[in-house]
């Protein structure tokens, strides 16, 4: 937990002379991977981050848009994989608290949870169930507490992550933009830490998150304490009320060091602090033990002297701590004082700022090898195999997860989880709407065109409930980036994600980088989660009921791309193939129709084909609306393929459309208007979901039958350890 | 008329009753911080959901001690109407204005989810506009909600028309499906479903009609015309 040897020269240099222990317990917090970004900064400027909704403002923590009528959308997105691998439950709660507190450091109000959860094979790996029961619980407990809604997310298993987990945790606010913090500083402005005391947790937690997990070093994992942050929450939001606060920051990684060296830095000013100040748990701690630790539920706010009383007035409300612990000064420097003795002085640019560096990158050699195409042994029973799948952790319904998640405080939520996309009505008539994805099994066999599916991915549940793209947040999650394979696949991800930005004009609105996710038996797979927020001006497609003879139609083309598919690495075991790639064009067109028909409210509803392709797609339709369908596949627009291929092939861009047959030839202008492919494949009706190729039976399945084992396997295994199919 | 929106540290539908009974029902609210008194002139009380100090102990059990407590006893003796949700509900049991407890459910889980609620008492101040036995979807969501009371407890609520909610089927394990249950009076009222969730129609995917009744109930008990 301490600097590199050339590190250390280097700051030697730059301050000339010895850092002394605390200063360089300061620079250790801050320069590591996990604060600085220094391995990937310099390429993040790649991606678009400027709109015409895009509201900037120095120090910010979350991403701000402009919704209209004077209000803003807040957004953000974090993990927590190190320490939600030691202790799920604490990391994946403290991972919450983490994100919610950047959205209010904006000056708004949290209105949204979504999480993203990995973990390795739970069918067999009986510590990958333990990690996720207890992250789903961590979360649980602490969103709830929060009063505000876990609305969505994805849960992925592969083995890449055996003893490890994976937890990313993204949130929205919501607010009036006069209420946006503005950042701006004066002289004699006072530096207050507002929040739960100072204690030995988390210390060193971001060099522990900076680092191959090699030891469970239990004491750098954060203590959650969400009734704290529910305090904090209002407390911050009265303050902000009344006007009492300058600026803001939150206390994450790297703790009191990391918040007060980067609102120097940002702002451009020094901050004098006394360590003994600090309302701490123990007595006993050291300056440097004080400004690292990572204790949670603690905000660090700026005010004026004369302000000073109210705030104190309403920390006291809330019975939460409310220390003066420095003030503002001009010159530049942090200054960290234990009473009289300084115990640390640099500059606040040298702590803030560690040397970017240009990691060399190089192909992997296992992409030069992986197989790109095998024979399988043909499939008997095609329905036998759907149960199999509709089973398999990946399909199985979540509803086991998000139903013990409160998804509906606030009284926001107008569609539900379990759908494509929630979503939230705002105050101003508009209704938001926001997905998060990820796809590891495609970004392995090509981490380019894998992100770029994720990022499609999202937008194409968010379409879905009529939305329209406005932001995009990025999780780049991979492994040791000194590993020259790694960071090329870093990069390659990154490369995609931005041309898809550029061409789609999706600004990058926050993001985060989490390295070194390496797990005993070597990396992750490349993890890039993508979130996308949605804005609809008008209605949103709320889904309705389909009853006997509404139609389904198809609209994008089905091709050969099976790689990374749950076809070929559940059914098969086979890792490799031809992963989805999206033609930005055909994207294109695709959305703006599906936001049209919706538009003209000529639809029930409208699903995206991802995971388990068409077969799925169509069998969720017909689960959730408890009727069946009857689907011909030869009429399937796209490539000519295998019945299997068209069945289970993973390709973007398309959308399962259902509908009153009177809408049938509206829709069709439309969509013959905007020149994409599509047909119509199948109606509702009857009891079963049945699949068939020229007229011969492929799949035949009963809708309850099916609902029953998608909807149970999931808590069979976690609970149970049972097997459904 | 004037409700009272109590706010316990750790409440988090506070703002979602103060929006319905406001902007959906017209009506005039206040919100009263736990250390406040509550005036002379407050017409109806709700204790709203959430995690008053963050469930720690027992869910309600922190709150239950709270000096604002001692003016909704004194109001719930005058005959004032009290209503608890969730949290709410949690409060009125641990402070001994209603009879019985509420357990960790059946599932050890925390529930968030719909579900459908049968009238069985139709004179309380919330219920006076429903049909007995009428049907109301609502969403619950609850850690500790299962509703638990002696074999006896429960024969005298029985009698004494105190079952004022009961779930359509068996939800959490609650004894005899209960979901809801007054005092003697009938005047305070306890649910751990949420009717704030349920009243406007872009959030209520069923029908938002029935829970509507609750409020409507409120405001024909208070002789407020519709």
């Amino acid at each position: 937990m301490s600097l590199e040897e050339q590190e250390l020269s280097e700051l030697k240099s730059k301050i000339g002379r010895d850092p002394t222990f605390t200063e360089l317990q300061i620079v250790a917090a801050e320069w590591s991977e996990h604060c600085s970004y220094k391995s990937s900064k310099r390429h993040l400027k790649m991606l678009p981050m400027d709109g015409p909704l895009v509201i900037t403002e120095k120090g910010y923590d979350s991403g701000v848009l402009d919704v209209g009528d004077g209000y803003v959308v807040t957004a953000h997105i974090e993990s927590h994989n190190h320490p939600s691998a030691v202790e799920p439950y604490g990391g994946a709660a403290t991972g919450v608290g983490g994100v919610i507190r950047d959205i209010l450091s904006a000056g708004t109000r949290p209105i949204a949870i979504f999480d993203g959860l990995r973990f390795g094979n739970i069918e067999n790996d009986l510590q990958a169930r333990w990690l996720f029961k207890n992250a789903v619980t961590g979360i649980a407990d602490y969103g709830n507490c929060l009063g505000i809604p876990t609305i969505g997310g994805e849960v992925e298993f592969d083995e890449c992550y055996e003893n490890y987990a994976m937890v990313d945790v993204a949130a929205l606010g919501f607010g009036k933009k006069e209420n946006l913090i503005r950042n701006h500083i004066e002289k004699d402005d006072v530096v207050v830490l507002m929040g739960g005391s100072t204690g030995r947790d988390g210390i060193g937690g971001s060099q522990f998150a900076s680092d191959s997990l090699e030891s469970e070093d239990r004491s750098a994992v954060q203590i959650p304490d969400p009734f704290i942050e529910k305090l904090i929450i209002e407390a911050v939001l009265q303050a902000r009320n009344d006007g009492l606060i300058r600026a803001m920051k939150d206390l994450g990684g790297g703790g009191l060091s990391c918040a007060v060296s980067e609102t120097a830095d940002a702002m451009e000013i020094g901050i004098e602090m006394d360590v003994d100040k600090v309302h701490t748990r123990e007595s006993d701690m050291h300056p440097d033990e004080i400004m690292v630790s990572e204790s949670q539920e603690r905000m660090l706010i700026v005010t004026s002297k004369t302000k000073l009383k109210k705030l104190e007035e309403i920390c006291n409300k809330f019975r939460i701590g409310c220390s003066v612990i420095g003030h503002v000064k001009f010159d530049n420097q942090v200054h960290i004082k234990k009473g009289k003795n300084t115990v640390a002085n640099l500059p606040a640019d040298v702590i803030a700022n560690a040397t970017l560096l240009d990691l060399p990158s190089k192909e992997p050699s296992y992409l030069k090898t992986i197989e790109t195409e095998k024979k399988f042994k043909p499939i008997s029973d095609y329905s036998k195999l759907m149960m199999k799948l509709l089973a398999s952790p990946n399909i199985a319904s979540k509803i086991w997860v998000y139903g013990q998640y409160d998804h509906e405080v606030g009284i926001r939520t107008v569609v539900k989880p379990g759908t494509d996309a929630s979503v939230l009505r705002l105050d101003n008539g508009k209704y938001l709407s926001a997905k998060i994805d990820g796809n590891p099994k495609q970004c392995y066999i090509n981490p380019r065109e894998g992100a770029i599916g994720c990022f499609e991915e999202a937008c194409r549940n968010v379409v879905c409930t009529g939305a329209k793209p406005i932001g995009m947040l990025d999780h780049l999650q991979f492994g040791n980036p000194n590993d020259s394979e790694i960071f090329w696949t870093f990069l390659e991800s990154l490369k995609g994600l931005t041309d898809f930005a550029k061409s789609f004009e999706i600004p990058c609105v926050g993001g985060k980088v989490s390295l070194y996710n390496e797990t005993p038996a070597g990396p992750i797979k490349p993890t890039p989660v993508i979130g996308v927020i949605g804005l609809i001006d008008k209605k949103p497609s709320v889904p309705k009921r389909i009853f006997e003879n509404d139609c389904l139609l198809i609209i994008g083309d089905t091709k050969d791309e099976l790689g990374g598919s749950e076809y070929f690495e559940y059914i098969h075991k086979f890792v490799g193939g031809k992963c989805p790639a999206v033609n930005f064009e055909d994207s294109k067109k695709n959305m703006r129709s599906v936001i049209d028909i919706i538009d003209k409210n000529l639809i029930k509803s409208a699903h995206d084909c991802s995971k388990g392709g068409l077969a799925i797609a169509v069998s969720e339709i017909c689960m959730t609306n408890q009727i069946g369908c009857n689907v011909s596949l030869d009429v399937v627009p796209g490539e000519k393929l295998d019945v299997d291929r068209v069945l289970f092939s993973e390709s973007h861009s398309r959308y399962l459309i259902s509908f009153d047959k009177k809408n049938l030839a509206k829709i069709e202008s439309v969509l013959k208007k905007n020149n994409v492919s599509f047909n119509q494949i199948g109606h509702f009706g009857g009891e079963k979901i049945q699949f068939n190729n020229n007229s011969k039976s492929v799949i035949d399945l009963n809708v309850e039958k099916a609902n029953e084992i998608w909807l149970h396997a999931l808590p069979n295994l976690v609970l149970h350890g049972k097997k459904t199919v | 008329m004037k409700v009272g929106v109590l706010v316990f540290p750790g409440s988090n539908c506070d703002r979602d009753m103060y929006h319905v009974l406001t902007d959906v029902f017209h009506l005039d609210a206040e919100y009263y911080w736990h250390e406040k008194e509550l005036p002379k002139n407050i017409d109806a009380v709700i204790l709203p959901g959430g995690f008053s100090y963050g469930d720690r102990l027992r869910a309600g059990v922190i709150a239950a001690h709270s000096p604002i407590i001692k003016d909704v006893q004194k109001m719930a003796e005058k005959g004032i109407p009290v209503l608890g949700v969730c949290n709410g509900f949690q409060i009125l049991v641990e402070s001994g204005l209603l009879p019985g407890v509420l357990l960790k459910n059946e599932s050890l889980n925390f529930m968030c989810e719909w579900t459908n609620l049968i009238v069985e008492n139709n004179m309380t101040p919330f219920t006076n506009q429903f049909k007995s036995n009428e049907k109301i979807p609502i969403p619950i969501a609850n850690g500790e909600g299962r509703y638990y009371v002696s074999d006896d407890a429960l024969k005298e609520l029985k009698k004494k028309n105190q079952i004022v909610f009961r779930y359509s089927e068996v939800v959490n394990g609650s004894a005899n499906r209960i979901a809801g249950v007054c005092n003697e009076d009938g005047n305070v009222v306890g649910m751990m479903p949420h009717p704030e969730r349920a009243v406007e129609s872009d959030i209520n995917p069923i029908d938002n009609k029935p829970s509507s009744l609750i409020f409507e109930s409120l405001l024909t008990k208070m002789g407020v015309s519709k």
